[in-house]
């Protein structure tokens, strides 16, 4: 049973996915009648029971994060679900918030209950805009039944206007205020000061989503699957050469080969049918060679043996057609198109991999390109930049796998 | 004492006062930390990178100038990884932008063994200067995006908010809004922004005309205290004075009344004194 639907809707689901039968089909309601049944301290005690990790890269404890923000100072606290959905590879809050949109909502406001915020963000990508319109329409659903607006948790949807950096939660925090979605200096944290200073919890789609079904269920049901490490599920956006490229409900644990190779998931390499290297978790991942991913379940202890982490779920699979340098090159121009400009190691140094990569300095320069991306691992304010230079760092390491 | 955080950097123990900074811990235990971008009267910017400090348990390397010093924090200033940083940070900078007037950035490069060279050959931040008003001369050339001047202009001096960081990544660079020239932006000459420029790409038309002439000559500038006599506020003002004629009006950053900043009177209204009639 590789493809677990519980994020995503089973196959036989009838009700749409805007509506009120869906609320219930999918035990919604449920979800929601409990939760507000229960003390803030004992759903943030559920949520820690159940091991959920942020789906959005980071892989923080969830509930670890939403204790935080319960115990910081102020009164006034907000939710941010991040829907800024823009890695390379990476379109599976898009097929969440298309195929169920109640359900990551749901997790908002259950999240919001925990932590005593009366105000929640929706910041999606903006050009997600049809999505963006389902979400709307989801929210008059849970308006109506008295569980969104101004008497219970008003939730708004704030748009993207096209940046990658508005993704950083501090830069999307920035955003919301209305300022440049430049990244904010970490600490302090956004669970201590967070939009306008106070208190904020801000999590991904995936992770909110995960929320609902736990609280449709229980915590025995929602560790059933992954692992005792991370239990449940995570969507892969599996792309590239592969026979059936889509978004796949995976349990963590699942060898990373049978992604690419089970009937109803990857259903095998296209292309040459040889493959050369996985590229895990985006423009920002790593390359992993075939013997690696042969070795790999999809979990983080896994993976780590290798540098690798899932990142946001995308999996792009290459055949050995497939020129690395030149894939690189095409992560160093999405990277220096989109950093923000702030600190030196990544508005420079983003500029200069570019240059480098287009003279075929990965041969001739290559200690200049290690420290370089070292440089920018180590000394940039943010994610976008410390990560920039690790799917190349990747390379470097593996000099046998640059050859076309 | 409760008000106190103790740390050890590079092996060494050192208390200072809750809330000071990492950069500041650093300067009591006699630990020299090249800075670029942070200025003691502004908000750290934590962009240029320079300061950074590895701290134990800490994955990415730590901002020294804006990172609050916490107890029990091991801090090295000048492991591989640091030492690396500030390397490759002033070679990019060098590679990009003409250091001539920024004795900083020179300092950093020598300090940490860069090379100019090293990433130089690539695009640059060559332009040409803008010369669009008579008090003072933008040589973006020079600009290493060190964001003072917009800190200055906006919360932490003059409230104007006159200029902002505009585009992104290599493109990002200081703008008065939509392109605007100054006179036509909300600027109002205060001259602030200059003032904490490290690397003259921001400089008094003064000096700068002095500079394009071979005429600016340090040694034979002397500097004169005095107060200005526009207002009854009191700023201090430092006369710079070339040949009997003042050519730069500064004050001083830890003066208890301006903290270095002045009014576009107190900083380019000087030439009523040495008017010929």
């Amino acid at each position: 049973m590789p493809e677990t639907r519980r994020l995503l809707p089973a196959l036989h689901t009838r009700s749409e996915p805007v509506s009120r039968e869906r609320l219930t089909e999918r035990g919604f309601d449920r979800a929601m009648e409990r939760m507000l049944s229960m003390q803030p301290e004992d759903i943030i005690a559920e949520v820690k029971a159940s091991g959920i990790k942020g789906r959005g890269g980071a892989a923080f404890p969830t509930g670890i994060k939403w204790a935080g923000v319960h115990a910081a100072a102020g009164g006034t606290r907000y939710v941010v679900m991040n829907a800024d959905e823009s890695e390379l590879g990476t379109f599976k809050d898009r097929v969440l918030l298309e195929q169920d949109p109640l359900g990551a909502l749901v997790g908002v406001l259950i999240a919001a209950h925990a932590v005593r915020a009366r105000k929640a963000y929706c910041y999606i990508r903006g050009e997600y805009r049809e999505v963006e319109q389902r979400l709307a329409a989801a929210l008059t659903i849970l308006a109506e039944c008295g569980w969104v607006g101004p008497d219970a948790v008003d939730v708004e949807i704030r748009r993207g206007a096209g940046a990658y950096i508005a993704g950083e939660e501090t830069a999307l925090l920035n955003s919301i205020e209305g300022k440049r979605a430049e990244p904010r200096v970490k600490p302090p944290f956004p669970t201590n000061h967070g939009l306008w200073g106070a208190p904020t919890l801000i999590q991904n789609v995936e992770t909110m989503a995960n929320v609902a079904v736990l609280f449709a269920h229980d915590v025995q049901w929602f560790k059933e699957c992954g692992t005792p490490e991370t239990p449940g599920t995570k969507l892969i956006g599996l792309s590239g050469y592969v026979r059936h490229p889509g978004v796949y409900e995976v349990p963590f644990g699942y060898p990373m080969t049978n992604i690419i190779h089970d009937e109803d998931l990857g259903g095998g390499l296209s292309g040459s049918e040889r493959l050369r290297a996985i590229l895990l978790g985006g423009a920002a991942g790593t390359f992993m060679a075939p013997e690696e991913v042969e070795a790999s379940l999809l979990d983080y202890g896994s993976l780590s043996r290798y540098g690798a982490s899932i990142g946001s779920g995308a999996l792009m699979v290459f055949d050995d057609t497939v020129d690395l340098t030149w894939v690189l090159k095409k992560l160093a121009r999405f990277f220096a198109d989109e950093s923000c400009g702030q600190c030196v190691p990544c508005r420079i140094g983003t500029r200069r991999i570019l240059e480098l990569l287009d003279q075929e300095g990965l041969k001739t320069r290559a200690e200049d390109l290690r420290e370089l991306a070292l440089a920018m691992r180590d000394a940039s304010i943010c994610g976008l930049g410390q990560t920039a230079p690790v799917a190349l760092l990747s390379i470097l390491d593996r000099p046998e796998r640059q050859g076309a | 004492m409760a008000d106190e955080v103790t740390l050890t950097i590079d092996g060494m123990s050192v208390a200072v006062p809750r809330g000071s900074t990492v950069r500041a811990a650093c300067e009591a235990a006699l630990v020299s930390i090249p800075t670029l971008c942070w200025h003691s009267n502004l908000e750290p910017a934590n962009a240029c990178r320079a300061c950074v400090v590895e701290v134990k348990g800490s994955r990415a390397l730590v901002a020294s100038c804006s990172r609050v010093a916490e107890e029990g924090m091991d801090v090295q200033t000048a492991s591989d990884r640091v030492r690396n940083s500030r390397k490759v940070v002033a070679e990019l900078l060098l590679s990009t932008s003409d250091a001539d007037l920024a004795p900083d950035l020179l300092h950093l490069a020598e300090i940490s063994g860069a090379d100019k060279n090293r990433f130089a050959g690539g695009a640059t931040w060559q332009q040409p200067v803008k010369d669009d008003n008579s008090l003072y001369i933008r040589d973006l050339s020079k600009c290493i995006l060190c964001y003072r001047c917009v800190e200055a202009c906006g919360e932490d001096a003059q409230n104007t908010f006159a200029i902002s960081v505009a585009g992104r990544g290599f493109n990002a660079h200081i703008d008065a809004g939509f392109g605007r020239e100054l006179p036509e932006s909300d600027c109002v000459f205060c001259g602030n922004c200059v003032a904490v420029c490290p690397t003259g790409a921001l400089i008094g038309k003064t000096e700068w005309t002095l500079r394009q002439n071979g005429q600016w000559d340090e040694d034979r500038i002397s500097q004169t205290e005095t107060i200005c006599s526009y207002c009854g506020v009191g700023c201090e003002l430092n006369l710079h004075v070339l040949e009997n004629r003042i050519v730069k009006v500064n004050s001083p950053m830890d003066h208890p009344v301006t903290h270095g900043m002045l009014c576009v009177k107190g900083r380019y209204g000087y030439e009523f004194a040495q008017a010929g009639e």
